[in-house]
């Protein structure tokens, strides 16, 4: 039985990667779901770049603005201590803003097929815009918010060039299942290999599955 | 409602669209349910949302019973508007049943006390939905729902926005009575927007015609809706003659409504949802009126109302000419051929009955 350590280690960052980015990209979300801002096609390009760009071009970049010499990572030290780089607070960084546009993306759409209509019936309800968003928006959105936390923790659990680079291969802080094939594989550890990666394999499929599956095939009745 | 519920709404707005732009500087005096009325693209819409605060590009003053709405430098927020707004496409929150959607208004509302949960529930009978998913609504249902969740806000003003435009002939059937009982039973001045005449004249007490973004008109419904030039114009009228009638007698088991029109007796389908003794407004179409010079024997028809002519008026590039005719002090137009009016020698002066098919005054649509 291979070592588990990895995949606890996998399961929390991709559990505090995803609550994270539930405060952060819903607001995001329902902002460019609303705006017509000038700024927004600015945004909504910023937030899809993890998307395109290499892990390594990622990574090394967060390498750079983590790191101890920089303001960030110099201000992290003083705080805490602690070095962000080379630690499971700076992987959690980096996979909040490599996994946000799996975040993002459904949730805008969950908002923009909501539409205004809903919100404004709301507000002639006497619905103040913050009670609207919580009592309608977000109810509505409902599927949306499902696929955006699955997909962002699938996403975080299976990065892999992001984590090498801005957290190393440090057992118990930063080897994550991704890493530790990643290992098994150059020490020739076939076997512990398999487990893992069949693991995930599974996992993942697991998880497309309930996104694709739920929400379809509801009974709706139209009379 | 009597005259000291009368209520003042202060209009001084304007908003331009590209393609589109609205100007309106008119005080509107509210009691029972105001017409809103024009053809579709004209701004009716437009204005009613202006007036809920939906619209946030609107400049200028929105004055209501006293109360600043909007001004040059204020705007109250939607939500803080003691207004009920029936939207056309009934707008309920599809992840709420229906008991929960009307527990919605009642959870927010500002104060306690008013327009009570059972009270609502069965003025728009829709006790049998409570628990119902609102998929599982017919489209007249969720109207009646939406009308019923808007009253629970306790608004002091009540906008509906095309109501039944959603509707087929036989869901507006279902849910006018429902709509025409609401000013009496609750006591809200309630604006109407439609671009049907038949509706306007069932439901309104008043009328603002609205074109192109302007309002072009105003007044009681029944001088606003006869006026020949209103006719000509390019707004969606088809000829009709409005018969303002008070109710004598609700046939039952025949389901016809016997009612008076100074004087001369009329026959119509059943119309429950007025009192005995109420007074109604009964709208005819031009197309649907025949015309004899002597008093015909033998015919189905029910109504055969004696009248003098009052004007004949060709319309040029058609078969057709319209006819006036005072009956009891109701001008009725009716539609016929030049080769009728020729035939029959019809001239103003002439005795003639008029002849309603008691169908014709299908309350419908």
């Amino acid at each position: 039985m291979p070592d588990l350590g990895p995949l606890w280690l996998s399961l929390a960052l991709a559990g505090v990667t995803t609550a994270i980015l539930l405060l952060v990209g819903t607001p995001l979300a329902w902002w460019l779901s609303g705006t017509s801002s000038r700024f927004k096609p600015v945004i909504e390009a910023v937030t899809a770049l993890p998307l395109v760009l290499p892990p390594t071009v990622m990574g090394f970049y967060f390498l750079i603005a983590l790191g101890p010499a920089s303001p960030i990572g110099s201000f992290w030290m003083r705080v805490t201590g602690d070095a962000l780089t080379f630690s499971f607070s700076g992987l959690v960084v980096a996979s909040v803003f490599y996994s946000l546009p799996f975040m993002v993306q459904p949730l805008q759409t969950a908002f923009e097929s909501i539409g205004r209509a809903p919100l404004e019936a709301a507000a002639t309800l006497r619905a103040s815009p913050s009670d609207a968003f919580f009592s309608v928006a977000v109810p509505l959105a409902r599927r949306g918010f499902i696929t955006a936390s699955v997909l962002s923790f699938a996403h975080t659990i299976g990065e892999f060039g992001v984590v090498l680079m801005v957290g190393g291969n440090i057992p118990g802080k930063t080897r994550v299942i991704s890493i530790a094939i990643y290992e098994h594989v150059e020490t020739l550890n076939y076997a512990a290999a398999h487990v893992l990666s069949a693991g995930l394999i599974i996992f993942a499929f697991t998880v497309l599955l309930f996104v694709y599956g739920s929400g379809r095939g509801k009974p709706v009745h139209v009379r | 409602m009597s005259a000291n519920d009368r209520r003042l709404l202060s209009l001084k707005v304007r908003v331009a669209y590209p393609g589109f732009s609205l100007g309106v500087d008119r005080d509107i005096e509210l009691a029972g349910v105001t017409g809103l009325f024009g053809p579709s693209g004209g701004g009716k819409s437009t204005l009613l949302r202006i007036v809920a605060g939906l619209e946030e590009c609107a400049e200028g003053t929105v004055i209501y019973d006293g109360e600043e709405w909007q001004t040059d430098s204020s705007f109250l927020p939607a939500f803080r508007r003691p207004v009920g707004y029936v939207f056309q496409d009934a707008r309920l929150f599809t992840h709420l049943d229906v008991k929960e959607n009307l527990e919605f208004s009642l959870e927010r509302r500002p104060v306690d006390g008013g327009i009570s949960f059972d009270e609502v529930v069965s003025a728009m009978g829709i006790e049998p939905l409570l628990h119902r998913h609102t998929d599982a609504l017919s489209g007249g249902e969720r109207q009646r729902v939406a009308i019923a969740r808007t009253l629970l806000t306790n608004p002091r003003l009540l906008l509906l926005d095309e109501p039944l435009a959603a509707l087929d002939v036989g869901r507006k059937r279902e849910i006018l009575p429902y709509i025409e009982a609401l000013p009496k039973r609750f006591g809200i001045p309630a604006i109407y927007v439609s671009h049907s005449v038949s509706e306007m004249a069932r439901l309104a007490d008043d009328i603002v015609v609205m074109e192109d973004g302007r309002i072009t008109a105003a007044g009681p419904a029944t001088s606003i809706l006869n006026r020949d030039d209103m006719q000509s114009s390019a707004l969606p009228f088809e000829a009709v003659s409005i018969l303002e009638v008070r109710v004598l007698e609700h046939l039952e088991a025949l389901h016809l409504t016997r009612v008076d029109h100074h004087g001369q007796r009329i026959t119509v389908p059943i119309m429950k949802s007025i009192p005995q003794g109420d007074k109604a407004r009964l709208s005819v179409r031009a197309g649907d009126i025949v015309i004899a010079t002597e008093e015909p024997r033998g015919l189905s028809v029910r109504n055969t109302l004696p009248g003098k002519l009052l004007s004949v008026s060709e319309q040029s590039d058609s078969a057709f000419s319209m006819v006036a005719v005072d009956v009891a002090g109701t001008t009725v137009k009716a539609q016929l051929t030049h080769h009728a009016v020729k035939e029959l020698g019809l001239r103003p002066g002439t005795e003639v009955f008029v002849l309603i098919k008691t169908a014709s005054f299908d309350r419908g649509a």
